[in-house]
């Protein structure tokens, strides 16, 4: 609590310093600029980290050259990318292909207004905390069609097309496996959600069936909303080069990779602060350790899980993409809602664990038996030649 | 924090956008605008919704709110089903106008 | 008057006017989005969170994004208005428009309920709202998800390609 009450007291003090009218200003300044510098220099971070690990997996080193083990990697990319030529297409619509990656960064920057860092600290204290993380969530897809749109490029276009059909698939997974958490606990404000994960880590809604399930899905679902492999159709080299973001070139283009990462961010601060138990420590003795440590520290977690899954699994193809998202990730979602209905009416205790345990266990096990059933699924036969040869 | 105006300029201001959205659907010669000021207008009446509830002096009354939540899900459910006929239209004429969209008479 | 209610609404106005008179009929949808936009920041200026987030995610996320693609798949995005332009109907229309705007702006400002000032502590509670919806709307509740399942299984079936139905009537009246 001491760092959280230090933090709160510089901010009254700096704000009491201010002319009478400009306090509410200077105030909301405050409360946002730490948190944006933070995440920029976050960003940097995880730039040369997630290219070190993956560098590491392909069983070679990451960038080395910049400075020893290749820390000012990141202040190279930034200089490459800011002196960069800006090339516009003549016929492109200018206004709009200006626009859309702001658009973009602007919405992925608001996502972080609603988590809580800390005690007390969270920029915007609303009531429908997490609708709001939703709505700015669902208007990123505007920016991506405006970037292919005004790209007056048909790959782009199609690009563009493919992903927004992917997050909009998407989000419906997002949204209903985080409802299992509101339903729990009552409310839609984001620090009543982790207040109520307060008391260690056997308090913390991943360690139920149901929270296991939807930390599942939510981490799943992250993964397709901000275009990270293996659900990287849009921005695969291999696929309509660069898709939305083909005609862009320079400091557009590392914008548009900023607010990829920064929507990343937003989105594991939020799995954090739904399943991981926010800024509680795992041990309440451990709360000398102020909580934006330990935010920062699961946040971490996430995004090495999420590198890790980039380097070890193939993209899936459009269709593969679309079918999983509808045809899997829906009924499971879906079902989670029950199962955690049932375990609201059970009042939790063992019959609880056991009844909501079976179900999702057993929807799982259906769910997927089924889907494979499905002749695309089968194992196929290959026609060479000199006759036909089954695989095995 | 901010200071809520009296009850008049929401009620000029969603009767403005109503009538916009009237002047849209009257003007334009593409049916996907038509749909689009139809939107317009369905938005300009929640407004109305909204602000009389808030002016509304029981603490307690959350029926404004609904209706609006009702409209909201109505007007979404209605702008797909709307853009799928146009979708199908479209086919069958090759054509959004709706000035050449002409009912072939059966002879 | 209120400044911030002021920007707002003008905002809101003119980005109504140009999505409903600009040409490139793409502009048009993003300028309806920004409409959109202004529309729930009134929402939350009064002070009702719940239904400005709601407006954000349904009408900008979802709503916006069918209006486009209804505009890709049309080929309506390539093409300009301007040969269809014809300056009776937009003289008419916005006469009519005018002439609406002024019956209802004086039946407005006539009427004693536009006297009404704000109370000064409602704010919304969604707690409030989901009692309310499950005990006294649920039948419109359950009716509106009856609606919602229907307009989403008759969009996809009424959009699909109808290459699947077999030619049985040229043969039948042969």
């Amino acid at each position: 609590m001491w760092f959280e009450e230090l933090l709160i007291a510089i901010k009254a003090s700096l704000v009491l310093k201010a002319p009478e009218g400009l306090r509410p200003l200077v105030s909301a300044a405050l409360s946002t600029m730490p948190i944006l510098s933070a995440f920029g220099g976050l960003f940097a971070v995880v730039t040369l980290l997630e290219r070190k690990m993956l560098g590491r997996i392909q069983n070679r080193y990451g960038p080395n050259r910049v400075g020893p083990f290749g820390i000012f990697q990141p202040v190279a990319d930034g200089i490459k990318m800011l002196t960069k030529e800006d090339i516009v297409p003549k016929t492109a619509d200018h206004l709009i292909h200006f626009l859309a990656p702001l658009v973009l960064l602007v919405t992925a920057m608001l996502g972080l207004s609603v988590i809580p860092f800390g005690q007390k600290l969270v920029a915007v204290e609303f009531e429908a905390g997490i609708v709001f993380f939703f709505a700015v969530g669902g208007a990123a897809e505007l920016a991506v069609f405006m970037a292919g749109w005004a790209s007056r490029n048909k790959y782009a276009l199609l690009g563009s097309l493919r992903a927004i059909a992917q997050m909009v698939s998407y989000e419906i997974p997002l949204i209903l496996s985080s409802v299992c958490v509101l339903m729990v606990t009552g409310s839609l404000s984001l620090t009543e959600v982790v207040q109520a994960q307060s008391g260690g880590i056997t308090s913390w809604f991943v360690f139920t069936p149901w929270g296991f399930l939807g930390c599942i899905l939510f981490l799943i679902s992250t993964l397709a909303e901000v275009n990270r492999s293996p659900f990287d159709i849009p921005e695969a080299e291999s696929e309509l080069i660069a898709g939305h973001m083909t005609e862009y070139s320079g400091f557009k283009y590392a914008v548009f990779f900023l607010a990829e990462f920064v929507a990343m961010f937003a989105m594991c601060a939020l799995t954090a602060t739904l399943f991981l138990g926010g800024y509680h420590p795992p041990l309440p003795v451990l709360s000398i350790i102020p909580g934006p440590v330990w935010l920062f520290s699961k946040l971490m977690l996430l995004v090495l899980l999420f590198i890790w899954i980039r380097g070890t699994m193939p993209r899936l193809r459009a269709d593969q993409l679309m079918e999983f998202a509808w045809k899997f990730m829906l009924p499971m979602s879906v079902i989670n809602l029950v199962s955690t209905g049932i375990w609201i009416a059970l009042d939790g205790g063992l019959l609880g664990w056991l009844v909501t345990g079976a179900c999702n266990f057993g929807a799982y096990l259906g769910l997927s038996r089924w889907l494979a059933d499905h002749p695309n699924h089968r194992k196929r036969v290959y026609r060479y030649a000199d006759g036909p040869i089954n695989a095995a | 924090m901010m200071v809520t105006p009296a009850l008049l300029p929401y009620l000029l201001f969603s009767a403005c956008l109503f009538c916009i959205g009237l002047a849209g659907v009257m003007m334009r010669r593409n049916v996907i605008l038509i749909l689009a000021g139809i939107e317009l207008m369905l938005n300009a009446a929640n407004i109305n919704f909204v602000a009389f509830w808030r002016f509304h002096p029981g603490a307690e009354e959350v029926s404004g709110l609904i209706m609006v939540l009702f409209a909201l899900a109505i007007a979404a459910a209605e702008a797909a089903v709307g853009l799928a006929l146009v979708i199908s239209l479209f086919r069958h004429f090759r054509t959004t106008n709706p000035e050449q969209m002409e009912q072939e008479v059966p002879s | 008057m209120n400044t911030i209610f002021l920007l707002i609404s003008l905002t809101t106005i003119a980005s109504a006017i140009a999505a409903m008179s600009l040409r490139n009929l793409v502009h048009c949808v993003l300028c309806l989005t920004l409409t959109f936009v202004g529309i729930s920041l009134t929402y939350l200026q009064l002070s009702s969170q719940f239904i400005g987030f709601a407006q954000v995610m349904v009408y900008v996320g979802a709503v916006s994004i069918l209006i486009i693609f209804a505009l890709l798949m049309t080929r309506s995005g390539h093409e300009l208005t301007l040969r269809e332009w014809r300056p009776m109907h937009w003289v008419w229309g916005t006469l009519i428009t005018l002439g609406l705007l002024a019956c209802l702006g004086l039946s407005i400002t006539g009427s004693s309920i536009s006297g009404k000032v704000a109370s000064p502590e409602k704010t919304e509670s969604v707690k409030a709202l989901g009692e309310a919806l499950m005990q006294e709307y649920l039948l419109p509740l359950e009716a509106m998800a009856l609606l919602l399942t229907v307009a989403l299984i008759g969009a996809a079936l009424v959009a699909l390609p109808a290459s699947h139905h077999p030619p049985a009537s040229k043969g039948g009246t042969e």
